[in-house]
C-alpha cells in the first residue's frame, strides 16, 4: 500500500504512548530514523496490515497518555501500522472518548441519562460546570449513562498520563480514574482535580442488595468470594464447571446448553445453544469468541456487577465457551467507562494465565485458549455485535448488513460465537446443576435465572437475580417502590414504559412480549412525578440522535427529526401535539422497517411506548 | 483484444416477484431480478461498478417472513422468496427515506430524486424550517474539482472508490458520527494536504453532485451550465499506452467535464488526474 503520511511529527511523549504498545520501530518505513538498510528494503507491508486490529489500543494509549490525539500522533501510529491516515481519523473520531482537538488531561463525564437526571443531575452538572471553569485544567462532558444507576447521580474522571509505575520512576503524572457516585458537586470537584486521591469505590456487594446469598446462581459469589483472588473463587466453587465441560465434551456442553434453554440476555433472546452449534459446525477456521461487555443500554449495570465482583466466572464461563465451539482466541470487549472491571478482569486473566487455567493445555486437556481485553471507547453502537467486530478490526464501529451472520463471518471474516457477558456466566450453573435442573428455573420458554438492574424511584436500587417468571410488581416489591410511581421503564432506552397498573407483567420473555413490551437486557427504572415525562422522552431522543453512528438514512436523519419533533411539543399536549405526533410515528415506523440495525429499528420504541401506554402529551 | 469472460453457467434460482414467478441467475441481488422484470426501483448509494453499502435505504423491499424490510442492492436472491417491491410497507419507508434525505440536503442535482419525490408523494417540508440540515459551504481548494458537503446523503460510494474497490490511495474516509458525519481526509485536512491524488473516480461515483469538476461548478454558479447543449464523445486517451476510453463533454466547442464508460473492460469507469483532468491543451488556441 503506497500510504502518504503527513509532515507532523508526534511527540516523545506520544511516540513513547504508541511504542510502549507496539514496541519500538523496526525501521525508517516504520517511523524510526533512517539507516542504510532502509534504503535497501522496506518492512511493513501486509505484516503491518494485519496488526490493523491494534489500531483502537493504539487510540487508546495516545488518549490515556496526552489526553487527546494530535496530529503528529495520528500519523505516527498510522505509520507503525500502515493504516491509511484518513481512515484511522475517521475511527478516531467516531469514539465519544476520543478528542481530536487539543482539551484538558482532564476530563470529568457527568452522567445526565435517564436515572441520573431523575436524582438530580441536571444541578450537578451545572454545579459543577460553574466550579470548573477553563482554569481548573478539567473538561467537563455531559455523558450518556454511565452504568453506575444504582449510585446515581454519578461522574467518571479520566485523567491522562504516564502509567503508574514509570511515573512514579520519573517524577510525571499517573493515569488515573475516579468514580464518584451518588455525587455531590464537592465530592466531583474533589475527584476531577485529584483523581488518585478520590475515595475508593464502594465493593461490587454494595449493588447486589440481596448479597450476600451463596443461593443465587449468578451472584451467589458476589460480596463473598475476593475478586482478586483466584484460589477464593476456586473454594467456592470455581472451575467445577469447566472440569465437567472437559468430562462432556464440545459436543456434550453444546447439548447441554441446548437442553438447558439458555436464551441470550443481552436483548435479543436468541437461543445459545443454537449460536453455539451453528459456530462450532462451521467447517472454516480460525473460530473466534467474543464476549460482549460493552454494556451501555441506559440503566443496564449487571455486566459491571458481575466483572467488578465475580470476575473469574467469566474466565471461566469464556473458556467453556470457546472450549464448546473451537474458539482458540477469545475477545473481552469491554466498556471504556468501566475502569474498575477493566482492572478486575485484567487481573483475573493474567491470573488465570499464570496459573495454567488459560493459554496452553489448559488443565492438562490439550486445549489452549486466550483471552485479550479490548476497550471499547465510548459507542453504544459497538454492542451490535458486528459494530462491535468491526471495532475490534480497527474500523468504525458501524454495523454490518445481515446475512452473513457472525456464526458464519464474524470477526476478521471467520466464524464467531458472540454472547453477553450474563449469557456466559449463565453457562457455570448450566454445567454444575445439569441441563434438566436448570431448565427447571423460570418458565418453559425463558429458563433459568435473570438478572433485573433496577433503579430510579426505589429504596434499594442494585441488581437482583431472580428466576423468570416472578412479576414486575414482586420485583419492585422488593426493591421497595417509592409511592407516587408514574411509569416503569422496561428494557432500557431501546425497550418501553409500562404503567404502575400493569404491575402483574410477568418477566419472562414471551411474557413482557405478550404485553407489549420488552425484557431487553433487563432495565427496571420506576420512575415517579418528579421528572417530566416529555424531558424524559427528549433525554432518549437526544442520546439515540448521539450514538448513531450515521451509516444509514433513516436512523442518522430520523433520529434527529425525532428530537425535532419532541422538542416542538414538550411543553404541548392534544391537538396541539397531535401533528407531530402523527409526524413522530410515520418517521419511527421507517425507522423500525428500513433502518440496517437494532439501534434504528428499536430507537422510537419509548417514546412510542409513552404515547401509547402512558398516554404522553394528551 | 478485449476477452469479456462469460463464466461459468449459473444456477437459475425460481422466485415470487410481486406475485409473478421469476428466475434470475444465482448470486444476482433482488435489484437485478426486479430491474431484469422491468420493475424501477430507486437507487442512491448503489452503483454499477461498486459493492453497495446498502446506506442510504431507498430500494428496500418487503421480503416474506423478514421482520424488517431489506435493502434490495445488497440482498441476494433466494429461491423461494416471497418479495414484494410496492407493498405499503416498502412504499412508506422509501417515501420516509426520501423525505428525510431532502430535508437535510440539496438534491437540486441529483438526478431522478424529483421524479421519485412525486411518485412517493413525499413532502420535505413536513419538517418545518427549523429542521436541522447539513449546511456547509462548498470547498473549493484546488482547481480541479469541489467538495461541496450540502448536497453529500453520505453513500460511502467516494470512500469505497478512493479505497479498496478501485483507486486505494484512501484518501478519504468518514469521520465523525451520526448526523455530524462528513466524508473527510485526515485531521479533515484541506484536499491539497491529503493523500488525494485527483483521479477523479469519486466524481465519476458520486450520485448527487456534492463532487464535480470545478468546472462544471462554476458554470453551475454562472447559470451557464445546459447538459442538453453538450455532446458527449468517447475517444481513447492519448496519454499512455494503457489506451482508456474518454467520454469528453463538451459545451460551446470547451471540453467541461470528462468521464469514462463504466462498461469500458478497461476502466469500469475509472481515470487517472491525466485522463480526468488533462484536457487543457486541446482547448488551447495559441
Amino acid at each position: 500500500m503506497d500510504l502518504r503520511f503527513g509532515d507532523s511529527k508526534p511527540t516523545d511523549e506520544e511516540r513513547a504512548a504508541v511504542d510502549a504498545l507496539l514496541g519500538p520501530p523496526e525501521s525508517s518505513w516504520e517511523g524510526a530514523d533512517r539507516s542504510d538498510a532502509d534504503l535497501r528494503w522496506a518492512r511493513g507491508g501486509r505484516a503491518a496490515r494485519d496488526r490493523r486490529d491494534l489500531l483502537l489500543p493504539g487510540l487508546h494509549a495516545l488518549n490515556d497518555r496526552v489526553g487527546w490525539i494530535s496530529e503528529g500522533g495520528l500519523d505516527y501510529l498510522c505509520r507503525r501500522l500502515t493504516v491509511p491516515p484518513s481512515e484511522a481519523y475517521g475511527v478516531a473520531t467516531f469514539y465519544a472518548m476520543f478528542s481530536v482537538r487539543p482539551r484538558p488531561a482532564t476530563v470529568l463525564h457527568v452522567c445526565t441519562d435517564l436515572a441520573c437526571a431523575a436524582a438530580g443531575a441536571p444541578k450537578l452538572c451545572e454545579a459543577v460546570e460553574t466550579r470548573l471553569g477553563p482554569e481548573s485544567g478539567v473538561k467537563v462532558e455531559r455523558s450518556p449513562c454511565l452504568g453506575l444507576c444504582e449510585r446515581a447521580p454519578a461522574a467518571l474522571v479520566v485523567r491522562a498520563g504516564e502509567d503508574a509505575a514509570r511515573a512514579t520512576a520519573g517524577g510525571g503524572t499517573p493515569r488515573a480514574t475516579a468514580v464518584s457516585a451518588p455525587a455531590t458537586p464537592d465530592a466531583v470537584v474533589r475527584a476531577a482535580l485529584a483523581p488518585e486521591n478520590a475515595p475508593e469505590e464502594p465493593a461490587a456487594a454494595v449493588a447486589v442488595p440481596q448479597a450476600p446469598d451463596p443461593d443465587l446462581l449468578l451472584l451467589g459469589r458476589v460480596g463473598t468470594v475476593d475478586p482478586a483472588g483466584l484460589d477464593d473463587y476456586r473454594a467456592h466453587g470455581g472451575y467445577t464447571a469447566l472440569r465437567r465441560a472437559f468430562a462432556l465434551g464440545p459436543a456434550g456442553v453444546i447439548r447441554e446448553v441446548t437442553d438447558s434453554g439458555l436464551l441470550g440476555r443481552g436483548g435479543a433472546a436468541f437461543p445459545t445453544g443454537r449460536k453455539w452449534q451453528a459456530t462450532a459446525s462451521q467447517p472454516d477456521h480460525p473460530h473466534y469468541l467474543v464476549c460482549n461487555a460493552d454494556e451501555s443500554e441506559p440503566g443496564t449495570f449487571k455486566d459491571r456487577v458481575l466483572m467488578e465482583g465475580d470476575p473469574y466466572a467469566l474466565v471461566e464461563a469464556m473458556t467453556i465457551a470457546a472450549y464448546a465451539t473451537g474458539a482458540r482466541h477469545g475477545y473481552l470487549y469491554l466498556r471504556g467507562e468501566y475502569p474498575r472491571a477493566l482492572e478486575r478482569m485484567g487481573h483475573a486473566i493474567a491470573q488465570a494465565r499464570a496459573r495454567g487455567l488459560l493459554g496452553d493445555d489448559i488443565l492438562g486437556q490439550g486445549f489452549s485458549f486466550d483471552i485479550e481485553i479490548r476497550r471499547g471507547a465510548g459507542a453504544y453502537i459497538c454492542g451490535e455485535e458486528t459494530a462491535l467486530f468491526n471495532s475490534i478490526e480497527g474500523y468504525r464501529g458501524e454495523p454490518r448488513s445481515k446475512p452473513p451472520f457472525p456464526v458464519e463471518k464474524g470477526l476478521f471474516g471467520r466464524p464467531t460465537v458472540a454472547n453477553n457477558v450474563e449469557t456466559l456466566v449463565n453457562v457455570l450453573p448450566v454445567l454444575t446443576l445439569g441441563a434438566q435442573a436448570y431448565a427447571a428455573i423460570g418458565t418453559g420458554a425463558s429458563t433459568g435465572p435473570k438478572l433485573f438492574c433496577v433503579s430510579g424511584s426505589v429504596d434499594r436500587p442494585g441488581i437482583y437475580e431472580l428466576p423468570f417468571g416472578a412479576t414486575l410488581g414482586e420485583l419492585l416489591e422488593l426493591a421497595g417502590v417509592r409511592d407516587g410511581l408514574r411509569a416503569v421503564l422496561l428494557g432500557g432506552a431501546a425497550g418501553g414504559f409500562v404503567r404502575p397498573d400493569e404491575l402483574d407483567i410477568p418477566l419472562t420473555f414471551e411474557g413482557t412480549r405478550a404485553a407489549g413490551a420488552t425484557l431487553g437486557s433487563g432495565v427496571v427504572m420506576a420512575l415517579d412525578d418528579t421528572v417530566p415525562l416529555p424531558r424524559l422522552l427528549l433525554r432518549i431522543a437526544e442520546f439515540f440522535r448521539d450514538e448513531s453512528c450515521g451509516q444509514c438514512v433513516p436512523c442518522r436523519v430520523g433520529t434527529v427529526r425525532q428530537e425535532e419533533a419532541l422538542h416542538r411539543i414538550a411543553e404541548r399536549t392534544g391537538a396541539d401535539a397531535a401533528a407531530d405526533i402523527t409526524l413522530l410515528r410515520e418517521v419511527g415506523r421507517a425507522m423500525r422497517d428500513a433502518s440496517i440495525c437494532g439501534l434504528g429499528q428499536t430507537a422510537w420504541n419509548a417514546v412510542e411506548s409513552a404515547i401509547d401506554r402512558l398516554g404522553a402529551y394528551e | 483484444m478485449t476477452v469479456t469472460p462469460l463464466g461459468i453457467p449459473r444456477r437459475l434460482l425460481e422466485f415470487t416477484l410481486d406475485g409473478e414467478p421469476v428466475r434470475a441467475p444465482e448470486g444476482s441481488t433482488i435489484l437485478d431480478a426486479c430491474r431484469a422484470a422491468g420493475k424501477d426501483i430507486p437507487t442512491l448509494c448503489e452503483g454499477d461498478t461498486l459493492t453497495p453499502k446498502n446506506a442510504c435505504r431507498v430500494c428496500v423491499v418487503e421480503v416474506e417472513g423478514s421482520r424488517t424490510l431489506v435493502p434490495a442492492c445488497s440482498r441476494k436472491a433466494e429461491a423461494g422468496m416471497e418479495v414484494r417491491t410496492g407493498s405499503e410497507r416498502a412504499r412508506h419507508s422509501r417515501k420516509v427515506v426520501l423525505e428525510l434525505l431532502a430535508s437535510s440536503v440539496d438534491l437540486s442535482t441529483t438526478p431522478r430524486v424529483a421524479e421519485w419525490l412525486k411518485e412517493y408523494e413525499a413532502k420535505p417540508d413536513r419538517f418545518g424550517p427549523d429542521a436541522a440540515r447539513v449546511n456547509e459551504e462548498p470547498r473549493v481548494d484546488n482547481d480541479l474539482y469541489v467538495r461541496d458537503y450540502g448536497k453529500c446523503i453520505l453513500c460511502y460510494k467516494c470512500v469505497d472508490a478512493c479505497g479498496d474497490q478501485w483507486q486505494n490511495s484512501f484518501a478519504i474516509s468518514v469521520a465523525g458520527r451520526g448526523f455530524d458525519a462528513r466524508i473527510a481526509v485526515e485531521h479533515d485536512a484541506p484536499l491539497t494536504d491529503s493523500a488525494c491524488v485527483y483521479c477523479g473516480n469519486c466524481i465519476e461515483v458520486c450520485p448527487t453532485g456534492a463532487l464535480s469538476f470545478k468546472s462544471e461548478f462554476d458554470m453551475r454558479a454562472a447559470g451557464t451550465w445546459d447538459e442538453s447543449r453538450q455532446t458527449r464523445t468517447t475517444t481513447v486517451c492519448a496519454y499512455c499506452g494503457v489506451g482508456c476510453n474518454l467520454t469528453l463533454h463538451v459545451q460551446d466547442n470547451e471540453i467541461v467535464k470528462v468521464t469514462s464508460p463504466h462498461d469500458n473492460p478497461v476502466t469500469h469507469g475509472n481515470l487517472c488526474i491525466k485522463g480526468r483532468f488533462g484536457y487543457q491543451h486541446v482547448q488551447s488556441r495559441d
